[in-house]
């Protein structure tokens, strides 16, 4: 809200400058955006002036040469292009050395060869009003000379305030005043609708039915009559053209400046287009519509409040008028309504009708009854004051009971704002505060009763609320820096937030940097990933309200983040890619899927006691998954590596070995495809005999969907691995018995896998084998077609003795008849 | 000649033999010519037995003794030699260093959002606080009811909010996981809580996802003035140890009082930086806004009052930060877009 300072100052005027007051503003609740300035610069050069003469120009038929009288005997020779000019006018003149409202400097200047020194003014040329049909006629009992700013607001500091949701009654002038004196504790005027001219009692020929109490807590109606429409006069349209309304005519903008003073939006009907007098505030029915004065056609429904008269329905109540009464030019009779409106019920019609106007941004916070009286008072007085109106005896005022009720008082202990503030605030001061703000205290011993302003009443209801209205203005720069007590409160990094760290540091480790994906997908992904129907990912959460279609589910598999992440950095030549992400993947749960919740947050929370289990149950499975994506040279070339290797099975298996490990977790893989993976280069990740994910090269047909020729990676399940993990390992001696190492080659059929081959090893070497791994592989002439041949190192120990040589030969003989016997294995060299 | 002149003859050949060797092969001709089976020295303790009684101990003695200064002789020549060739072949052996390293496989960095979450973690850490996470689809109740969102609030709007169905949206912040820790745990509770957010926006200062810490102190006697204290060590480990923080009073549901916190900017001298021009960072205000803060609404404790929270006995104070606000802010990075785009040259520049 744009707030003049030259109209707060009718109300409150601290004695400080704009950015004094925007920052004591700030630092008591109030947020500043920024200050803006309104209107002239260097008012002095803008002066009241009297037209003496004005001859037409010898050579420009639309100009004239006028001589003004500018104050003490001085007069100046302007030109002037107004049609309106005319000797004998009163004026308003700005003298060269005045700066104009968009900033340029006026000089003196000569106008088809004759001299010009200032210029006289139209409206708009003074940011008042809109109007430039010709120069500002002023009051004929101005004197010339008079400063301009005496006569007519042309310039003030403006500070655009962010009203918080809370707080409707700092949407007004007068609002954000009683902010400024409690703030500022500078005087504050006695608010000005104090006097009433008008009366209450019916009002003849006219009546109000409200039908839909629980929407419209009150609604009254106010009779004007011999009402002129015309312009308004310079100091209103000045106000606000400052604050930002347009002007447009007296009624129109006696409306809109009590709206901006007090807060309460009015309607002005003309009296005389209220079909048989009478107004009813109802429900829409369903299927009804109205046209509203933006020419839409709108469909209603019974949640939409209506006014209508004996023609039908006139305005959608609180948001937007309709046509049929609007005042006019020949407006003669106008009912002034101000009502007030159900707060959420208004929010709900200008969202459901996509209207939102300044009116409903202000019911839609809930205004109190109380208020819409205090406008009918203003605009009474400016009807008549501006309108030459006269205001008919008597208030149509339809009150519900329920928004009238007495509020109670709130207790204030004095122990309680110390122990929420922890710092103790004396009695008195609260008080002082607190009447500032409008409420009215009482002592009571241990603190204060309280009373709540009506203006406050939805916002103030209990002691924590009142406890901020004395800190804030208190200040709360004077709080204490402390820290807690911390009884209990150990700060420490769970086992599962723990080794996360650790993974993430490994994987970094590995040369892989960390990629934070969308958690938003397209709905195509799984089909592009050739997921069937049938699969678990293929359970995408939908979002009912999307931002566009490529994000209008949630993934449930890192990997398509990942290929999004690579194919971007490949289109911005970054060839070498090799990511990592540690993030959620979402699955809809499916009826038979336990309701316990499995998230990430699984290792705080014991999912089956949670209180929130029931609430859970129509969550989706939320999981972590750790997931890596490579792609090119696994190291950048080099004068001694001109050709470093490619992102392959084997790199990425290398990377996934680096992880687990790391983390000690016992692991192996199992031949096993993806309709994502390459069929011959792609495996099942088992931890425990548990499925973790998968790992392998990319189906090139999947990844050129992302322009990418070749990547490969792996996706694990999270949960499944920190399990798995060795979080606190078991010391074992390897100083005392020195361990056997042997290598061994064995010929194998091509179709017999590593793993086959250390299984039966491991079997056939018992417990004293400690070790046994793959360190080269053969193929060619020396073993035959299909057939490879794996060299194998093992390695004997026992944590007792040191073995002799002949219980390592023993194990050595039944290794080798083992896998002769079962894998048709034969000893090589 | 007696056999005392013939071990001084043979030491004096012997001797001059095994310095003149300039090679290891040269060094080994010698020790076979003095040392080996077939040489003087050895012939003459073998017949030291054939001589007369008188000499046989004096000369044995001399010859084993001569036998024992040649070899250590052979052995200090031997060393030196090698020494001399090493040197030799080192001195030839010249690479030119200046050319590129050898690269090792060069290290990947955490993400930068990984990297601001751990450092708010560990200062949180160190002030007795633990690190929970929370789903990020919830349920509408903890999101919103549970926070004493009234039925109205703006933030429930569909053009503001992600929604799965009419219960079930993204969750718009991490402080849902506020209620759910203390459905879960009885007071005394000290819980950051940091993990990924969603709300229906997009422009260079906003993602449609985005990454929040909550923080929540709940106990017996906790203070606006702890959570004073607590920002002012949070705002200066982040930020400088000479930073300020300043409360300012806001409106947010969930808390009582509610308060925005700024922090003294440090990038500029009282609004101006050393060219002259208005600080970018602070336009000139001299204060970031940071993060919101308040005292835990008495309201959100009746919510979870069956579970030990009693609002006439326990008080306690909460925060939300955005780490990509604070990683921008740190960082200078102008643009919230790129956290997502995940292009190396951007996350090789942190972590
Ligand atoms: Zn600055």
């Amino acid at each position: 809200m744009k707030l003049p300072l030259i109209w707060l100052h009718d109300y409150c005027r601290p004695d400080v400058s704009a950015s004094e007051l925007a920052s004591r503003l700030a630092l008591t609740g109030t947020e500043v955006d920024r200050i803006l300035h309104h209107g002239v610069s260097e008012a002095d050069c803008f002066i009241v002036g009297r037209v003496l003469s004005a001859e037409r120009h010898p050579d420009a038929d639309r100009l004239s040469v006028c001589i003004v009288a500018t104050g003490e005997g001085d007069t100046a020779q302007i030109v002037c292009g107004a049609p309106n000019v005319a000797a004998g006018q009163t004026v308003a003149v700005a003298q060269p050395g005045a700066v104009m409202p968009d900033g340029t400097k006026l000089g003196k200047a000569k106008l088809r060869g004759v001299e010009s020194s200032g210029m006289i003014l139209a409206e708009d040329e003074l940011a008042i009003g809109s109007d430039h049909a010709g120069i500002m006629i002023l009051d004929e009992d101005l004197v010339p000379g008079t400063p301009l700013a005496e006569v007519l607001p042309i310039s003030t500091d403006v500070l655009e305030l962010e009203i918080t949701p809370n707080r409707p009654d700092c949407l007004s002038v007068y609002g954000v005043a009683r902010e400024v004196h409690a703030a500022t504790d500078a005087p504050l005027t006695a608010p000005p609708w104090q006097e009433d001219s008008g009366s209450a009692g019916r009002v003849p020929g006219f009546d109000a039915r409200v039908e839909a109490g629980d929407l419209c807590p009150r609604f009254t109606l106010r009779l004007f009559e011999d009402v002129k429409i015309g312009p308004s006069p310079p100091w209103l349209k000045a106000r606000l053209s400052a604050a930002g309304q347009r002007p447009i005519s007296n009624v129109v903008d006696i409306t809109n400046y009590v709206m901006l003073l007090t807060g309460q939006p009015m309607h002005a009907f003309d009296a005389d287009t209220v079909a048989g007098g009478i107004l009813t505030v109802r429900r829409a029915r369903e299927g009804e519509t109205l046209t509203t004065l933006d020419g839409v056609q709108r469909p209603l429904d019974p949640d939409v409040c209506l006014i209508e008269d004996a023609a039908g329905p006139t305005s959608i109540a609180g948001v937007m008028g309709g046509a049929r009464s609007e005042v006019s030019e020949s407006t003669t009779r106008v009912l002034m309504e101000a009502a007030t409106w159900n707060g959420p019920n208004i929010q709900r019609t200008s969202t459901r009708l996509g209207l939102r106007t300044e009116a409903s941004g202000r019911f839609e916070k809930q205004l109190s009854p109380e208020a819409a009286m205090e406008a009918q008072a203003i605009a009474t007085k400016l009807m008549v004051e501006l309108c030459g109106a006269r205001v008919v005896e008597g208030t149509i005022d339809v009150l519900e009971p329920v928004g009238s009720a007495p509020f109670d008082e709130i207790e204030l202990a004095d122990r309680t704002v110390e122990r929420i503030l922890g710092v103790a605030i004396p009695r008195e001061e609260c008080a002082a505060i607190l009447t500032r703000l409008g409420f009215e205290t009482r002592d009571a011993g241990e603190g204060l009763n309280v009373r709540v302003p009506h203006w406050r009443r939805d916002d103030v209801a209990r002691e924590a609320d009142l406890v901020e209205e004395v800190a804030r203005i208190w200040g709360l720069d004077r709080l204490p820096v402390t820290l807690p007590s911390r009884r209990d409160a150990v700060g420490r990094l769970d086992v599962a937030q723990q080794l996360r760290r650790r993974a993430e540091d490994v994987l970094t480790g590995c040369g892989l940097s960390e990629a934070i994906g969308w958690s938003f997908a397209a709905p195509s992904f799984p089909q592009r990933l050739g997921l069937a129907d049938s699969d678990p990912r293929s359970r995408f959460v939908t979002l009912a309200n999307p931002m566009s279609e490529d994000q209008s589910v949630l993934r449930t598999t890192l990997l398509v983040s990942l290929l999004d992440n690579v194919r971007t950095n490949r289109a911005r030549g970054n060839h070498d890619v090799k990511l990592f992400e540690c993030g959620t993947v979402y699955v809809r749960r499916e009826a038979t899927d336990a309701a316990a919740h499995s998230g990430p947050g699984a290792s705080e929370r014991d999912a089956a006691v949670a209180p929130s289990a029931q609430r859970d149950a129509v969550l989706p499975v939320e999981s972590t998954h750790v997931a890596a994506l490579l792609t090119g040279s696994l190291r950048p070339v080099s004068w001694r590596e001109p050709q470093p290797p490619q992102a392959d099975y084997f790199a990425v298996k290398g990377v996934l070995a680096a992880l687990l490990d790391a983390l000690r977790v016992p692991w192996e893989v199992q031949a096993a495809s993806e309709p994502f993976l390459h069929p011959g280069r792609s495996a099942r990740i088992l931890i425990g005999g548990l499925d973790a994910g998968w790992l392998g090269e990319l189906h090139p047909t999947i990844v050129g969907g992302w322009d990418i020729a070749s990547a490969a990676g792996f996706e694990l399940d999270w949960a499944t691995v920190a399990q798995a993990a060795v979080h606190v390992p078991h010391y074992r001696d390897v100083t005392s018995f020195p361990a056997v190492r042997q290598d061994l080659a064995v010929v194998v059929s091509d179709d017999v896998t590593a793993e086959e081959v250390l299984d039966q090893l491991r079997s056939a070497g018992g417990k004293l084998l400690r070790k046994a791994e793959v360190f080269d592989v053969y193929r060619g002439e020396q073993v035959g077609e299909g057939r490879a041949s794996l060299a194998i190192r093992l390695e004997f120990g026992a944590d007792d003795r040191t073995l002799t040589d002949e219980e390592v030969g023993v194990r050595r003989a039944k290794i080798v008849s083992t896998l002769a016997e079962r894998l048709g294995g034969e000893l090589r060299g | 000649m007696s056999a005392m002149d013939q071990l001084k003859q043979i030491r004096f050949e012997a001797q001059a033999a095994i310095e003149a060797a300039a090679s290891s092969a040269q060094l080994e001709q010698a020790r076979v010519e003095h040392l080996g089976r077939k040489a003087e020295l050895p012939n003459l303790l073998r017949g030291v037995a054939s001589l007369p009684p008188a000499e046989r101990g004096s000369v044995g003695k001399a010859a084993n003794q001569l036998r024992k200064e040649l070899e250590a002789a052979l052995e200090t020549r031997q060393s030196d030699l090698e020494r001399a060739e090493l040197d030799a072949r080192l001195a030839t052996d010249v690479v030119d260093v200046t050319l590129p390293a050898s690269p090792v496989v060069p290290v990947g960095r955490l993400h930068l959002v990984t990297a601001t979450r751990r450092e708010v973690e560990d200062i949180f850490l160190g002030l007795g606080f633990r690190v929970a996470e929370g789903p990020e689809v919830e349920h509408a109740y903890y999101n919103f009811d549970g926070l004493n969102f009234n039925s109205s609030h703006p933030a429930r709007l569909w053009t503001d909010t992600f929604y799965v169905s009419e219960d079930v949206l993204l969750r718009t912040h991490t402080s849902p996981m506020q209620v759910r820790a203390m459905e879960l745990h009885a007071p005394p509770l000290y819980l950051i809580i940091p993990g990924r957010v969603y709300r229906r926006d997009s422009d260079a200062t906003h993602t449609p996802q985005f990454h929040q810490v909550e923080g929540l102190a709940v106990d017996e006697d906790i203070t606006l003035g702890d959570l004073n204290g607590t920002l002012t060590t949070f705002a200066r480990a982040v930020f400088g140890d000479e930073r300020k923080i300043r409360l300012r009073p806001h409106f947010f549901p969930f808390t009582e009082p509610s308060v925005e916190v700024d922090v003294s900017c440090f990038n500029c001298r009282d609004g101006f930086v050393r060219d002259g021009s208005r600080c970018p960072l602070c336009k000139g205000t001299t204060w970031i806004e940071i993060l919101g803060a308040g005292m835990v609404d008495p309201n959100v404790f009746e919510y979870v009052r069956e579970f030990g929270y009693d609002p006439d006995r326990y008080t306690g104070f909460a925060f939300g930060m955005g780490l990509e606000r604070i990683a921008m802010l740190k960082h200078g990075v102008t643009d919230l877009r790129l956290f997502y785009d995940n292009d190396l040259r951007f996350l090789e520049q942190f972590g």
